[in-house]
């Protein structure tokens, strides 16, 4: 489903704040795969994530999705691939727009938009259908602007807008860490219903290590630039926090440099 | 005194539903797409200039209006070109626009400074001599111009718009060329202003060269008067849309109440505020006017005293009521 080979970028070159962001990272997915991505501070992970969902371009390497290269795609023509959350609440949807209209101009992702009604009878009773299923009680509240909402609400919104037609690609950058616990292990369990739901291929960056074993079927951990553990199945679903930081000491030779990562084990 | 004002009364408010319109483009990019656009005090003398010079060479009235609406429009293509394809602020590009303008609607006036129109050889559609006609056909016109406006930003392609303006990220990630909707949204700006620009010299009988200088400030007046005062009441697109065509004619009645006071001061020295004073006046009113929701919010944070400064998305929320 997606091919990664041989990316690299680095920030600045050439100046005194030169970064190495990614220094040749090669990553194929199969289709279903739902991968968590866990790493220090730099370490590459939103990186990769905004190069695949093509916020900026590589300095080289190339990007499959199902069949298609998009390494030279601008990020709104990749969209039609790809279901994005992102961390900030705030950034994932409209404030200023119904949830209703948010709802539409996901459902219209990758199409082109032209002069048709935004909002119908039919995708409306479409919508409401879906929402109903986020169990947030937002159905009879398609008209109101989605800034009135919660952070943990909108990131559930912005999951529904993101999965509401199957993407190839879901991408989730850390779509938990503004959220308090509670909230976010609510997000967390309806991110796994709806990837479960649609068999959706993921990519998932966390902070949180119990969650990155908990969930998904495959578990990534990057250090500076590269992959450095990549584990699957059934010796994924057998780790513990604990393997999980010595791991990262034998790779990188180092300690775990994630004040975040730390504190929330 | 009063008299004089009550006198100029329609023609005041006729001439702030004319400018109301032009603060409706405004209304666009400022509130909608998120950006100041300068190239209006171009495009509204171009507005201007392109009737005159259609009708004075005997083109009828609704035509030479839709000739003004597209030159408006690629004014504004020319905008978003410098903006989203040179890689220039919103801001600058809108100046080097408004610039590029004065020569071309120089040309455009045969380098005349100001061509009249005599409302007594042409068919025209507003004029100072029937303010009160002159009322009921900007009315008509509102009325159109929100029903068009409120149709389009109903559409996917206006909802994409309004995307872009509101969120960026979020219109990329759901596959918006915010690129295309900013220039789209700079064409439909400029073409009303041109539009309003071509009835404003319908009803004053002349296009000037300088009838665009401070046309962004006077439209910005409409836009946050109607917005300060309504916003309360005025939820719906199509009221915000109105509430800028009320601001606009508040905006000249109050010019034209200012213009009528006389304060005496001594028996040989009176102050009267003349029409060259109408740039300060209008300057300052929109710097109060921009001024008000920044103090509302400094005030209402003094009372609330030390509030904590963690919650950042009730902090960013109050940020973007700001704006």
């Amino acid at each position: 489903m997606l091919t990664i080979s041989n990316l690299h970028k680095t920030f600045n070159p050439g100046t005194i704040n030169e970064k190495r962001a990614l220094c040749g990272v090669d990553l194929t997915l199969e289709d279903g795969d739902f991968v968590t991505i866990i790493g220090g501070n730099g370490a590459g992970k939103s990186t990769l994530m905004n190069m695949i969902a093509g916020v900026f371009p590589p300095d080289c390497g190339q990007i499959i999705i199902d069949g298609d290269e998009v390494t030279r795609l601008p990020e709104y023509k990749r969209a039609k691939y790809l279901g994005r959350v992102f961390q900030d609440p705030m950034m994932g949807t409209c404030g200023d727009m119904w949830i209703e209209e948010n709802l539409a101009l996901a459902a219209k992702r990758g199409q082109s938009r032209g002069l048709g009604w935004s909002i119908n009878k039919k995708n409306r009773a479409f919508f409401k259908e879906h929402v109903t299923q986020l169990g947030l009680g937002l159905e009879n509240r398609l008209t109101t602007n989605v800034g009135l909402l919660s952070g943990g609400q909108r990131q559930a919104l912005t999951l529904l807008m993101a999965t509401l037609q199957s993407p190839k690609l879901l991408l989730l950058d850390e779509h938990t860490a503004a959220l308090d616990p509670k909230t976010a292990a609510t997000v967390l369990e309806l991110t796994d219903k709806l990837v479960g739901e649609n068999n959706l291929t993921t990519l998932m960056i966390t902070h949180n290590m119990k969650d990155a074993i908990a969930h998904g079927n495959r578990l990534i951990m990057m250090h500076e630039g590269r992959i450095i553990y990549d584990v699957r199945g059934a010796e994924k679903k057998a780790l513990t926090v604990d393997q999980l930081l010595a791991k990262f000491s034998e790779a990188s030779g180092g300690h775990f440099a994630n004040d975040r990562m730390m504190l929330s084990n | 005194m009063f008299t004089s004002f009550l006198n100029s009364m329609p023609g005041a408010v006729a001439q702030g539903i004319i400018w109301g319109i032009m603060a409706i483009g405004v209304y666009i990019t400022y509130k909608i797409l998120d950006v100041a656009d300068l190239s209006v005090d171009g495009s509204f003398g171009t507005g201007g200039a392109v009737l005159v010079i259609c009708m004075s060479n005997g083109i009828p009235v609704a035509p030479a209006m839709l000739i003004a609406f597209a030159a408006g429009c690629v004014a504004g293509f020319v905008t978003g070109i410098f903006h989203v394809h040179f890689g220039i602020p919103a801001i600058l590009s809108g100046i080097l626009t408004q610039l590029g303008l004065y020569s071309i609607n120089l040309r455009i006036l045969g380098g005349k400074a100001n061509v009249g129109l005599n409302p007594r050889n042409y068919n025209l559609l507003l004029s100072l001599g029937n303010p009160v006609n002159a009322i009921i056909v900007g009315l008509v016109i509102v009325v159109i111009l929100i029903l068009l406006l409120y149709l389009f930003f109903g559409t996917n392609l206006g909802s994409a718009l309004r995307a872009t303006g509101n969120n960026q990220n979020m219109a990329r990630a759901n596959g918006i060329n915010t690129n295309t909707a900013k220039i789209l949204g700079l064409v439909i700006s400029n073409g009303i202003v041109a539009f309003s620009g071509a009835l404003l010299a319908q009803f004053q009988g002349y296009a000037d060269i300088n009838m665009g200088r401070g046309a962004i400030v006077i439209g910005l007046a409409a836009v946050i008067i109607g917005e300060v005062l309504f916003h309360k009441i005025f939820k719906n697109f199509a009221l915000k849309l109105l509430g800028a065509i009320i601001g606009g004619i508040i905006y000249y009645l109050v010019i034209t109440l200012v213009l009528s006071i006389k304060i005496p001061i001594s028996d040989t020295f009176t102050i009267k505020l003349d029409a060259n004073d109408l740039k300060l006046f209008t300057a300052l009113v929109v710097a109060i006017f921009l001024g008000i929701p920044y103090w509302k919010k400094t005030i209402s944070a003094k009372r609330i005293g030390t509030a904590p400064k963690y919650t950042a998305v009730s902090s960013t929320d109050s940020e973007k009521e700001g704006n």
